[in-house]
């Protein structure tokens, strides 16, 4: 069916989207190498020439590099945890038999459509405040002190924030994968006496391990670059106990000016999300044809 | 679901899946019922739930602020834009590789979504100095450009999922039957392409309208979309509480009433067609 002239006009169906994204994958990739090793500062402009690897070292060598690393590695961590391990539970919840499936379904999916500064705000100051958020009501409630969130732990209130924007994710898809599973499979487990915890581990697990796969590797992506839920709530402290790897480059390169230092970090950035990238492709390129 | 459990169990799950549901929906629903609430009520002592003094004063605190009708109007400008903009370069993409695919339609793909991984701060510092110099910050223009580069991938991506199921034998059928060109793309490949182009526009709209990246680095005082206006609440200023929450309500409602209807698609198009 592909003749030469079709083959022609594919092409040129094709250019626009091919020539705009290898225009924007490699212009600014290229200038963000070159400037890493350049001393490039807004603020100093007599600060000019070849810097070699000094960046790097300057970025790398900083506490604030290996703190904001581990702070990405945790905040990655925290959230998938909670989001694959309470996504399974609310998925399995979901498929059960019960009334009002389509409207749960609604209002569990809501959170995901929150724009990330006004989730970041609403648990900021709705919730985690400790004068009049709702988390401190809850505490005085039950006559506790009132815990001031984001000053005493400030991680991990931006990974519950996160984590409730990503958990309908996580459940949404498990809960898609959880239906396609055909009742006959199941009805045939039952029949053979298997119990609820074997038909979990044996049929149910198995049959979800694709799509949990998907969610870890794709949230992984975006979570990697959380940006308005630090900006809105911590700013990235106290310190840099809420820096994450993107939000440094951004303090860095944009609040300090210093380009150079910037892109190397942004460098660094691009390193760690292609080490991830690459297991992403091999598992969604392993399910293109089916 | 048709399997046999007693009302008991039923019951029992019912009841859990709810309260769950509900608590997850509370910080939304907290939104939806301190935005009527006096700011004096919104930050008692003894919290209420229902507002006791129900008021809309807050909406108009809010416009008379930060100008909501602005920002507003700049958000849907950006995301129906790039979404418009990606689909008139997407679905030309999107059509030759479902209906004439090559060996290398594949690689091309995979290599499509690869930008998708690109860490939008690896590309921050580069893509904020040409911007100044081509003065493009804080333009509605220079925003729609980058909304529709981020998006061009997922919007292939889904295209092409839908695409790939349309029948090509309805297509040579048509040709078959003596059907001319442009009879076959009105009466035979639009209406078989519109749902699937309907959802990836909805979609888009979702994702570019929530984007919070580079809304807020590469805009300040006139291209703001919402999500830069909500962002200058940051900053608490005396009693702001109920305020906060109109601006958060004006701000997600237009998009949580799209999204309760594109749910079957959000899971088709950020699993890039992996779940269906």
């Amino acid at each position: 069916m592909a003749t030469a002239q079709t083959r022609t006009l594919s092409r040129i169906m094709m250019a626009p989207a091919v020539i705009v994204l290898l225009i924007w994958m490699i212009v600014p990739l290229v200038m963000t190498l070159w400037f890493s090793f350049q001393n490039y500062s807004l603020i100093n402009p007599m600060m000019t020439g070849f810097a070699g690897w000094a960046n790097y070292l300057y970025v790398i060598g900083d506490p604030s590099f290996t703190q904001s690393l581990v702070n990405t590695l945790i905040l990655v961590g925290g959230v998938l945890a909670i989001t694959v391990i309470g996504g399974t539970f609310l998925a399995l919840l979901l498929d059960q038999p019960i009334w009002g499936q389509g409207i749960l379904r609604i209002i569990v999916i809501s959170p995901f459509f929150v724009m990330p500064p006004v989730a970041a705000l609403i648990w900021k100051n709705g919730f985690m405040h400790p004068g009049y958020g709702m988390l401190g009501h809850l505490w005085k409630f039950f006559g506790l002190q009132p815990v001031d969130w984001f000053n005493q732990y400030p991680l991990f209130s931006v990974i519950v924030i996160v984590a409730w924007q990503w958990l309908p994710f996580a459940t949404l898809i498990l809960l898609t994968a959880l239906q396609s599973l055909s009742e006959e499979q199941r009805e045939a487990a039952e029949m053979d006496g298997a119990n609820a915890i074997n038909r979990f581990y044996y049929i149910i697990l198995p049959h979800m391990a694709r799509s949990i796969t998907i969610v870890i590797l794709i949230q992984t992506i975006f979570l990697l670059g959380i940006f308005a839920e630090i900006r809105v709530t911590t700013g990235g402290g106290p310190g840099y106990a809420s820096t994450n790897i993107a939000f440094l480059v951004f303090r860095t390169g944009i609040l300090s000016n210093d380009i150079g230092a910037g892109s190397a970090g942004g460098v660094v950035a691009v390193v760690i999300a292609n080490v991830v990238a690459f297991f992403l492709m091999r598992a969604v390129g392993k399910n293109l044809d089916a | 679901m048709a399997r046999n459990v007693s009302v008991q169990t039923r019951i029992g799950f019912t009841i859990a899946a709810w309260a769950i549901a509900l608590l997850l929906f509370s910080p939304i629903l907290w939104v939806l019922l301190t935005a009527f609430k006096t700011e004096a009520e919104a930050i008692a002592s003894s919290p209420t739930f229902f507002p006791q003094t129900f008021t809309l004063e807050n909406f108009g605190a809010v416009q008379d602020r930060s100008d909501y009708f602005k920002h507003a109007f700049n958000s849907i400008v950006v995301s129906v834009g790039s979404t418009l903009l990606g689909l008139i370069i997407g679905i030309p993409a999107a059509w030759a590789m479902a209906f004439a695919p090559t060996k290398r339609t594949k690689d091309v793909l995979m290599w499509m979504l690869s930008t998708k991984m690109m860490p939008a701060v690896g590309v921050l510092i580069p893509i904020y100095l040409i911007f100044r110099d081509l003065r493009l910050l804080d333009t509605l223009q220079g925003l729609t450009i980058i909304m529709t580069l981020i998006n061009l991938p997922i919007i292939i991506w889904m295209l092409y999922t839908y695409f790939k199921e349309i029948p090509v034998d309805i297509l040579e059928a048509a040709r078959m039957d003596g059907a001319e060109l442009w009879n076959e793309i009105v009466h035979v490949l639009v209406p078989m392409a519109v749902p699937g182009i309907a959802s990836t526009l909805l979609l888009n709209v979702i994702l570019a309208w929530n984007e919070a990246f580079w809304t807020i680095t590469l805009t300040s005082g006139r291209a703001g979309t919402l999500t830069a206006f909500i962002s200058s609440f940051s900053s608490p200023q005396g009693l702001f509480l109920a305020k906060l929450s109109a601006a958060s309500l004006l701000a997600i409602a237009p998009i949580l009433l799209m999204g309760w209807f594109s749910q079957k698609q959000l899971v088709r198009g950020l699993t890039f067609g992996a779940v269906k």
